[in-house]
């Protein structure tokens, strides 16, 4: 089926190269992300990423003006540099280009380079970890800069050394929530890991006595060092290149092992990753996960009613919309869309793999499309369930299709940070949510007023 | 934890805190935000897009990669009695080919596909950081478009580094202006106005627009809340400007001023003091017109005092005695702020703004009480310091200023763009009164860190 394309883009499905980056920064250990451009790139995407966390997201910004868009920003990303140091105290400096520092051509590797130089002469002063990444708004999106900046954080830290007991875990961009249960489900199986990056603290927080100038938590740096070291890598993310991939390079450079998978949701693709953990840690799945499963199977056949033959839009993030799909289709749920505003060029075969084995039909697949394009697609489709950000909200209530919230951002509802979508529990989690929805949706549209439903 | 000794003050920024008391008054302003401060300022393009989003039957359309318009997109609530176009994120999406070759062929492109898709009344056209460097020709495709289409096309000079919001406050005003005094004036009553810098958050252009009604007095053009083109295009029809929002639509009072004669007011809708001031300068503006308008306006107020007087006294009653903070965009609504706070009985012990200029913080200082600190373009280091050294009640902010306040277990009042609850008149005073009332006297503080230290 051929669908209209547009010049414009109307209500996009994507945001830009660098908030992605500063997500990514925002886990890391005494982390301060650094923006190089202009004042309101840091001010929007700060705003953005805090009304769905709900925490506080401290971006600095090398605050560049009109005469260093002509003369170069260098002097003002060494003293933006400067200030995080001294006033924030940060151990790690995340700094990410934006489309004006990548226009007007600033090198940032040799003005950060030259900063280093510059300040190894004087006493007093420790230089933080400093990490750049190029991240143009006008190439990719905030997917494509959440993994640049892991490659980056990954190929300017991580260090050859003789292997150690360690796994890597690279979710991709998953909740706070998401990175407590990995870390969870690591720590029971006896495996030292480190998951890269964790904000599972830093935009999750507790409420504090005083205010933490950089919020604690985070991948420790000497971790992210032992990294080359590690015994394997745990990848996220079926839509994931080889150019973009942390995991690649680990593999590349250090030799380490790639166990590359999909975002753990639904029975298949958290079974995969289970197994790959009882493969590494020369074990069996703990019975607690055993007893989840158990549960969550229990819980598809209680509910295999409500979703048999639903028909379902999906979209957001390449990945997390694939392991979405997946697990719908385990529902028997039919994705009648999958879309996203993302372009890596993978999705449609990533959902076909979701899907195969399992559904006759392959859903309609689009990539880099906009709201605009979905609403259209979408007529035609008569969808019962609509599953992503919240960004599709006008969408929903224009077609009154019930709306599940998943993902990134969720603006309009609370506790998107706390949203579980992984693992066993993860799926538990959506499948209640998805299944509720649909009782509502049943009871609210009958006249009798059923208790029981 | 981490943490470091320093102070939360940078050095460079001494000169932009003023405590009052202290010392004699002088406040450095309107410089650049200082590099890796996390200043809450945004840029020139927010300036413009903020000033000019609420036009609803325009064409908003962000000329740039997707960044600026994603992030914009349904993000103030300006309200619309009739279209809402301007609450669709509009974008020319640029990718790295169009940042070699040029982006204006796909300029073209988009703004075609769009105008014939939403038959817009005009279209606005935002210049973005990129298209400042690549140097597209804004002004030429505007102006082919608009030949072709037959409505105005209005490129707006935006570009995110060449300056800060204020200078986007103006680029919006320059382009608005174009509009102006191309439309049809027939029917435009003697006892008119223009209403400048009210974006119609929540409705509460309608609050004013009816207090306005009562007076007696037609309004032409909402500038910019509830906006229409075609009124904008008429405005310069009008008797009178009134301006509230100082920084954002006061360039705009005073081009009129110069090509029309069109005078203006400066007024603020927020608190009782001032809403009623307001009304009142007004009515003696229109009274050699009609001498039965002051008599009217006094009905007015004393009709809505006497609604809303009782009703405060609860608050006040509870609210006495409490402490409040305020870091706003503009300094013009923190005059009216601090002056709400007293009316129910609280103190203002910190009040900054991103963009306020000498004048407005020397009137700040003027009304403040002693020992107030007086902050220009803060950051988050400087308010939570701030907020716990004055061991304050209640932030009010926008949802940049949310999480610092919530973090340290301090109330907190969303009176940026967000807020869902008109702020503005004499309802919107209580509305205030309430808010305030339902975070402060919020059981959850006594569960917080910084409340159960204190024992």
């Amino acid at each position: 089926m051929e669908h209209p394309t547009y010049i414009s883009t109307t209500n996009a499905c994507k945001l830009c190269k660098p908030l992605g980056a500063c997500l990514a920064f925002r886990g890391i250990e005494g982390s301060m992300p650094l923006l190089h451009g202009s004042q309101g790139c840091a001010t929007y995407m700060r705003r953005y990423i805090i009304s769905h966390f709900r925490e506080p997201m401290d971006i600095a910004s090398s605050s560049l003006g009109e005469k260093h868009a002509v003369y170069g920003g260098g002097p003002n990303l060494k003293q933006g540099i400067e200030n995080i140091i001294s006033k924030f105290g940060a151990q790690f400096i995340g700094i990410a280009t934006t489309c004006l520092t990548e226009t007007i051509g600033d090198d940032v590797p040799m003005i950060v380079n030259e900063f280093r130089r510059e300040t190894k002469r004087r006493e007093g002063v420790n230089l933080p970890f400093m990490v750049t990444v190029s991240t143009p708004s006008y190439s990719g999106t905030h997917i494509e800069g959440f993994h640049a900046a892991t490659k980056a954080i990954v190929d300017q830290i991580s260090a050859v050394g003789e292997t150690m007991d360690l796994t890597n875990v690279l979710p991709g961009f998953v909740s706070p929530a998401d990175i407590r249960h990995l870390k969870e489900i690591l720590y029971d199986f006896s495996l030292p890991a480190v998951v890269l990056p964790d904000y599972s603290d830093t935009l999750d927080g507790p409420a504090q006595k005083d205010y933490e100038k950089i919020p604690s938590g985070g991948t420790a740096i000497e971790d992210i060092k032992n990294m080359g070291r590690a015994r394997a890598t745990i990848e996220f993310g079926r839509t994931l290149s080889r150019e973009i991939s942390a995991g690649q390079l680990l593999s590349e450079r250090f030799d380490v092992p790639l166990h590359h998978l999909g975002i753990p949701i639904g029975i298949r693709e958290t079974d995969a990753f289970f197994q790959t953990l009882e493969q590494l840690a020369g074990s069996s799945t703990p019975e607690k996960y055993k007893a989840e499963r158990g549960r969550l199977v229990d819980a598809y056949i209680d509910s295999h009613k409500y979703l048999f033959g639903k028909r379902a839009v999906i979209y957001g993030e390449e990945d997390l919309v694939v392991g979405l799909t997946s697990f719908l289709a385990e529902m028997g749920v039919k994705p009648v869309l999958c879309a996203s505003g993302g372009k890596s060029g993978r999705f449609a075969p990533a959902i076909q793999g979701a899907v195969a084995e399992i559904s006759t039909e392959t859903p309609v697949t689009m990539e880099a499309v906009d709201f605009y394009q979905i609403e259209e697609i979408i007529e035609d489709l008569s969808p019962d369930l609509m599953i992503g950000t919240s960004k599709g909200y006008q969408i929903a209530k224009r077609m009154d299709i019930p709306l599940i919230r998943t993902g990134f951002p969720i603006h309009d509802r609370f506790g998107g940070q706390r949203m579980l979508h992984v693992g066993y529990r993860g799926t538990q989690n959506l499948l209640d949510l998805i299944v509720n929805t649909v009782i509502q949706r049943n009871q609210t549209d009958s006249p009798v007023g059923y208790a029981y439903m | 934890m981490r943490t470091t000794t320093a102070p939360a003050i940078f050095e460079e920024r001494k000169n932009q805190i003023h405590r009052k008391g202290e010392q004699r008054f002088d406040i450095d302003c309107n410089r650049d935000s200082l590099a890796g401060a996390v200043s809450q300022r945004a840029c020139v393009f927010c300036g413009s897009r903020v000033v000019l989003y609420p036009i609803a039957d325009a064409l908003h359309l962000v000329h740039g990669p997707i960044g600026c318009a994603a992030y914009t997109w349904d993000i103030r609530g300006a309200l619309s009695s009739g279209p809402d176009l301007h609450r669709l994120s509009f974008s020319t999406d640029l990718q790295e080919m169009d940042i070699v070759f040029g982006g204006e062929k796909k300029l073209y492109g988009a703004l075609t596909e769009l105008i014939d898709r939403y038959g817009p009344k005009a279209a606005f056209v935002y210049s973005t950081c990129i298209v400042g460097l690549i140097g597209d020709d804004l002004e030429g495709v505007c102006r082919r478009v608009s030949g072709e289409k037959g409505i105005p096309v209005l490129p707006v000079q935006s570009e995110g580094f060449k300056g800060n919001k204020r200078e986007g406050y103006h680029a919006a005003c320059k382009a608005m202006f174009r509009l102006m005094g191309t439309g049809d004036t027939s029917g435009i009553a003697p006892l008119s106005l223009n209403v400048l810098g009210d974006f119609n958050l929540a409705g509460e252009l309608w609050i004013i627009r009816d207090y306005f009604a009562r007076m007696g007095i037609q309004t032409v053009a909402n500038i910019t809340g509830d906006g229409r083109v075609t009124d904008i295009q008429k405005a310069h029809g009008a008797s009178l400007n009134v301006v509230q929002c100082s920084g954002s639509t006061m360039e705009l009072a005073k081009m009129m001023k110069e090509s029309f004669g069109t005078p203006f007011l400066r007024v603020s809708y927020f608190g009782v003091d001032d809403m009623a001031e307001s009304l009142y300068s007004i009515a003696r503006f229109f009274s050699a017109r009609d001498p039965e308008i002051m008599a009217r306006t006094e009905k007015l107020v004393r009709e809505e005092l006497s609604i809303l007087y009782p009703k405060l006294q609860k608050y006040k009653k509870e609210l006495t005695g409490k402490k409040a903070a305020i870091y706003v965009g503009g300094a013009f609504k923190a005059f009216s702020l601090v002056k709400a706070f007293r009316l129910i009985g609280m103190r203002v012990v910190l009040v900054g703004s991103q963009t306020g200029t000498e004048e407005d913080y020397r009137e700040l200082y003027d009304i403040t009480d002693e020992g107030t600190i007086i902050v220009d373009d803060s950051n988050p280091l400087e308010l939570s310091a701030f907020l716990k050294e004055k061991d304050v009640d209640i932030f009010v902010g926008g949802v940049k200023e949310r999480p610092i306040a919530y973090k340290l277990g301090v109330g907190f009042c969303d009176h940026n763009h967000e807020r869902k609850t008109p702020l503005a008149g004499f309802q919107g005073m209580l509305n205030f009164a309430e808010e305030v009332y339902s975070s402060v006297m919020s059981p959850v503080w006594r569960f917080t860190p910084r409340k159960k230290a204190r024992g």
